[in-house]
């Protein structure tokens, strides 16, 4: 740094020009501390003292203190270890947040990785493969596909209107002490594990469904052109039909619970005016909150449909492990993610592996789709909230 | 002003058939779920004893009970909290205080909510690519592992979400005073977020200690005591889905038990989360 000849008066000017470009900083310090008349601590080894008019300045060195010297490289040491530290931490939590990031390359790329063998074996047929022989090393997805496909529809059909309707008996008409507790409840509810709505299905569930439901079904129907082929068959009790019912279940109170928040949102002064206007609850629901929050609901059947086409447990006990497309829903069928719990851990050759692992790339393909649709439509009620 | 007769019996009878369709719909739901609640009781309370606590699982048609899968759950989720709480703490950390609206935040947050509701096996065959295979065998660290990739975005999310109802006022007052940008996060946004942060670890807590699918094949089961992080562990999820499958009477009644306590577990911790959430937000 060029110090200014401390004899001479300087205009600002002056000392802008004499100043080199890092102490512009500096430089501005100076000229507030003229401007103020404040005194400048010893740490810049300079006096100043206010000219006769404001743009004059005379800057004086002064022989710095031994001990403010030893004060100033004690402050600048803890400075540079609080903003060495300040880096430290902004870099670990960058780390951590790009970690994130790392996970989720991780997985696509290992499932990429580990399904090869069986991608370049069977390419595109795979996909569209009926046949699944371990035996014979011949592998095709379309019969988990379909069961994937099939039961998620089955849950969302039985469980999207249930849902709404369990939510707006919670916004619009329960009585008001009973709203919290069962509200609670559903939330609640939403948390137990799948494993558990497996065992019941297994164990409860598909026996009663067996005899009472099923046996009558299939013995008055049975012969009925269409229907007939839909219900047909023998009554297992478990089966593909069965597996949709308990993931509908397994979903009710996910999808109540996002509803219900989402019909929360809708201004109380719109449902005013239009009760106001004569309206029945019916039209108040249908015509007024429904569509002023349809993103929102949409929203969240999407995520209960990507954890529907995800659910491992819940499937795998009760849709009975057949690697078969049958036309009739009563029939044992089998999902993506039920043929990797079943199968994986004994999987002996290669392209058994890979080929279950692919598998799981089209499950997480197929999910993240979904999943992405749900996230955009919930970030845009998002925004419309924050507006 | 003519009242139309028929449209306004038209319209009244719509709505009570709309209210009795609703009325309909939560009874049919609220039905099946408690049914499920009762059967898990009735089967679960019947299973309790000392014994499930103190002997492990059984060969078939012995009496026995649960103290390995316990063991092994506790473990395997105590390490997969330690790992992905501060992992999680951290990155929701980032989101929420460097860079809210950075297109690097926009990117981890996305991938973060799909981390958060994607398909769980996945993310064993995830762990079984990345550590069973090159270790050349299912291990209980592989299980911490893949349950702790299951944490992380849990507690990403809340850690944000608690981050960001603190008031901005409070940051500023702190930055004011000269404090270091990482001092106003650690003695001040984390301690006034302390609540909510701990209700996110708690949530997480409570999702991985019912996941299955993640296990099937990292942790793999153990019906013997081992306490070898090396080794296959059992765990209280793939103890029920080995046992429910059998054919056996003990076993699913075991498997019933352990139904009741994971079940147990996860609403206690739910319902102290939820105590907790609302401490944070009044």
């Amino acid at each position: 740094m060029a110090a200014p000849n401390p004899s001479r008066n300087h205009t600002i000017s002056i000392a802008y020009a004499n100043f080199p470009a890092v102490s512009q900083k500096l430089c501005k310090t100076v000229m507030f501390v003229a401007w103020t008349g404040c005194e400048l601590r010893p740490l810049h080894a300079f006096t100043i003292s206010p000219g006769p008019s404001l743009t004059d300045i005379s800057l004086q060195e002064t022989q710095p203190s031994q001990s403010a010297l030893a004060d100033l490289s004690a402050r600048i040491a803890t400075a540079r270890k609080a903003s060495a530290g300040d880096a430290r931490f902004r870099l670990t939590s960058q780390a951590a947040a790009l970690l994130v990031l790392a996970i989720f390359a991780g997985v696509i790329g290992s499932l990429i990785i580990g399904a090869m063998p069986s991608i370049k074996a069977f390419g595109f047929n795979f996909i569209i493969d009926e046949a699944w022989r371990p035996t014979r090393e011949h592998f095709g997805a379309l019969a988990p596909i379909y069961g994937t496909l099939v039961t998620s529809a089955l849950a969302m059909l039985i469980a999207l209107p249930v849902g709404i309707g369990v939510a707006i008996f919670l916004t619009e008409l329960c009585p008001r002490p009973l709203r919290r507790p069962i509200g609670i409840a559903i939330e609640l509810l939403a948390g137990v594990p799948s494993i558990i709505y497996g065992i019941w299905g297994l164990f409860v569930f598909a026996p009663w469904f067996q005899v009472h439901v099923q046996e009558p079904i299939v013995e008055s129907i049975g012969d009925v052109p269409v229907l007939g082929t839909l219900f047909g068959g023998t009554a297992f009790g478990i089966g593909t039909f069965t597996a949709g019912l308990i993931l509908s279940i397994m979903i009710l109170p996910f999808i109540s619970a996002v509803t219900r928040d989402v019909l929360e949102t809708v201004p109380s002064v719109l449902k005013e005016a239009s009760y106001g206007l004569g309206s029945t609850s019916w039209e108040v629901m249908w015509k007024v909150c429904l569509p002023f929050c349809s993103t929102g609901v949409v929203g969240g059947a999407m995520l209960a449909l990507g954890r529907a086409l995800g659910e491992t447990m819940a499937v795998t006990f009760v849709i009975g492990n057949a690697h078969r497309i049958n036309p009739s829903l009563f029939a044992p069928g089998t999902s993506i993610s039920a043929t990797i719990a079943n199968e994986f851990a004994e999987a002996t050759s290669e392209l058994y592996t890979a080929s279950l692992i692919e598998l799981g790339l089209i499950l997480f393909v197929i999910t993240f789709i979904v999943l992405t649709c749900a996230q955009l439509m919930l970030r845009r009620l998002e925004r419309a909230k924050g507006k | 002003m003519v009242l139309n007769q028929a449209l306004y019996f038209r319209r009244r009878l719509a709505n009570s058939l709309f209210i009795a369709l609703s009325l309909g719909a939560a009874i049919f739901g609220l039905l099946w779920l408690s049914l499920i609640l009762y059967a898990l009781l009735k089967n679960g309370v019947s299973a309790l004893s000392v014994s499930l606590f103190t002997e492990i699982t059984p060969p078939p048609g012995a009496k026995g009970g649960l103290l390995n899968a316990i063991f092994g759950s506790v473990v395997m989720s105590l390490g997969a909290v330690l790992i992905g709480t501060p992992v999680g703490l951290f990155a929701g950390t980032y989101l929420a205080e460097y860079a809210r609206h950075g297109r690097l935040a926009l990117v981890v947050r996305f991938v973060n909510d799909i981390l958060l509701s994607g398909p769980s096996i996945v993310t064993g065959l995830f762990i079984y690519e990345l550590v069973v295979r090159p270790m050349h065998g299912f291990s209980a660290i592989a299980g911490t592992l893949s349950l702790a990739v299951i944490v992380i975005p849990v507690v990403v999310r809340t850690t944000e979400n608690m981050l960001l109802l603190v008031p901005n006022s409070l940051r500023e007052a702190a930055s004011a005073l000269g404090a270091p940008q990482s001092f106003v996060i650690r003695a001040v946004t984390w301690k006034a977020a302390r609540a909510g942060i701990i209700t996110g670890v708690l949530l997480a807590i409570a999702r991985i200690s019912g996941e299955t699918a993640p296990l099937l094949f990292t942790a793999l089961g153990n019906n013997s005591m081992s306490t070898d992080m090396t080794k296959p562990m059992a765990a209280l999820p793939l103890v029920i889905n080995q046992f429910a499958a059998s054919a056996f009477e003990d076993w699913h009644t075991l498997a019933w038990g352990g139904a009741l306590l994971i079940t147990a577990t996860v609403l206690g911790l739910s319902i102290v989360a939820r105590l907790l959430e609302n401490t944070q937000r009044t």
